[in-house]
């Protein structure tokens, strides 16, 4: 239970690190970048990584703001979800990133876990690849050759891979704020608060001003292998918030996402989770959508919401 | 932080410094080296436990400038400059116990004592931001933390009774 030997490095000038990881890749050297180090350094203990070289960012200098706009949340390499989840500027504007963060890990894993990280981890059970998918966004990837922003869809290529290249560094991460009208809600169950989940469901719905739904949408946590969002909409569109038929939007989702039987959970027991658990997220998220009247107007009006 | 070859093995070796409990401390060590062996093996700090080293049980929690860790999962060199309590920094210089240790004498929160570090260290910490907990929240502030002999009953009211120590110290 002890890493195996590498190579460790703490540069302190982004451009050093970006020299450094392209250098390493020019080499062929295998190298990891170690931020929070939640997911790393279990790997690293358990040997299921070997890295010859390891790239500890956390004394680069600009990576830990939080900047909050129309557009939606920017967050920085080294945001901890500790200071994602408390900031209150990120939480009004998008407050699934807090809804979501609660239910990642445990508080001390929380003080130095960080967001981006957990994207680049692209771990299907975890919660922030699941708000990402949903809300929309991308991150930022810096290398010697430049900057590019990948798209959500983009990034996560499948279980545990993401489409940064070996000499980029994910910078940042911009997570998208949904249309006015529109509220969030985040369920998972688990054996223990702040274990993995068994499933969990990351889900927006959009209201119109009549308090009709206009755009149904959910992702998925532990549910299988893909991370992705699902639009729903085809349930529950053009209903009245009141009477919309959630469950059938539960059923709808069971039918398209292919869940996998582990230790935890079987397969079977799974799918009724997503269909449930999409059910709730749904009409916990449309509940808030109805409570968000005031976005409406605040989408308007700059002077209100949260700029 | 500088660097030098193991001679021994040709492993790169650094020099960290880790302000422990107060006190600066300059470890030579591998970049591989956690900073639960740093604390442990290198410092002979042996009152930080190490169970799972993966991070599921909490046993190694330390504060880390002031916030709880894991220190399984961080690397010690990755600790360099900073500031770090173990369980040997809670009590008073003249003996007095921490407000969460009493009560974990109080309540018989302990049995075998080995996951006791990281539960005090966690609660301590969880204390300082809840002063007025509930037995729910008592539980959920303790639910990274796994023991596998006292129960979580015993805990859960030491949880409580520091909560009421600390009012009454104004700690």
């Amino acid at each position: 239970m002890k890493p195996a030997p590498f190579t460790y490095h703490r540069p302190v000038e982004l451009d050093a690190a970006l020299d450094l990881l392209g250098r390493l890749r020019d080499a062929g050297q295998h190298a990891k970048v170690l931020a929070g180090g939640q997911s790393l350094l279990p790997m690293l203990s358990m040997r299921l990584a070997e890295p010859a070289h390891v790239v500890d960012i956390n004394a680069l200098a600009g990576l830990d703001g939080v900047d909050v706009d129309a557009a939606g949340v920017r967050v920085g390499a080294l945001v901890r979800h500790r200071g994602l989840e408390r900031h209150a500027g990120a939480g009004a504007v998008l407050p699934l990133l807090r809804q979501a963060l609660r239910q990642v890990a445990h508080p001390t894993i929380r003080n130095r876990g960080t967001s981006v990280g957990s994207l680049c981890h692209a771990d299907p059970a975890a919660e922030l690849p699941a708000v990402l998918a949903l809300l929309g966004g991308a991150v930022v990837a810096r290398s010697r050759r430049g900057e590019r922003r990948i798209q959500a869809p983009d990034f996560f290529l499948g279980p545990l891979e993401s489409a940064l290249e070996p000499d980029e560094l994910a910078v940042a991460t911009q997570f998208h704020r949904p249309p006015p009208g529109t509220g969030t809600a985040f369920v998972e169950v688990a054996r223990r608060h702040g274990d993995y989940a068994v499933c969990g469901v990351a889900a927006a719905v959009t209201v119109d001003e009549a308090g009709r739904v206009r755009a149904a949408r959910a992702a998925y946590v532990s549910a299988g292998e893909g991370i992705g969002a699902l639009d729903l909409g085809a349930a529950v569109a053009g209903a009245g918030v009141d009477v919309a038929a959630w469950a059938d939007a539960g059923e709808l989702a069971r039918g398209l996402v292919a869940t996998e039987s582990d230790i935890h959970a079987s397969a079977q027991y799974r799918s009724q989770l997503v269909a449930v658990l999409t059910a709730r997220a749904l009409q916990d998220a449309a509940a808030q959508a109805g409570l968000d009247s005031t976005s409406h107007a605040s989408a308007l009006d700059p002077a209100q919401g949260a700029r | 932080m500088t660097t030098a070859d193991d001679p021994a093995s040709g492993e790169q070796t650094l020099v960290v410094r880790l302000r422990v409990n107060g006190m600066w401390h300059e470890v030579r060590v591998p970049g591989r080296r956690l900073l639960s062996d740093a604390l442990r093996h290198d410092l002979r700090l042996t009152g930080t436990h190490v169970g799972c080293e993966h991070g599921v049980c909490g046993a190694c929690t330390v504060l880390l400038d002031g916030e709880p860790v894991r220190s399984c999962l961080l690397l010690a060199a990755s600790a360099d400059g900073h500031e770090l309590t173990t369980v040997e920094g809670l009590a008073e210089p003249d003996g007095t116990l921490h407000p969460v240790q009493q009560a974990f004498v109080d309540c018989h929160g302990l049995q075998c004592g080995f996951c006791t570090p990281g539960f005090v260290m966690t609660i301590a910490a969880y204390l300082r931001e809840n002063p007025d907990p509930d037995e729910d929240d008592a539980l959920a502030a303790c639910a990274g933390n796994l023991c596998r002999c006292t129960g979580y009953q015993n805990i859960k009211a030491a949880v409580l009774r520091a909560a009421e120590l600390s009012r009454g110290t104004g700690r």
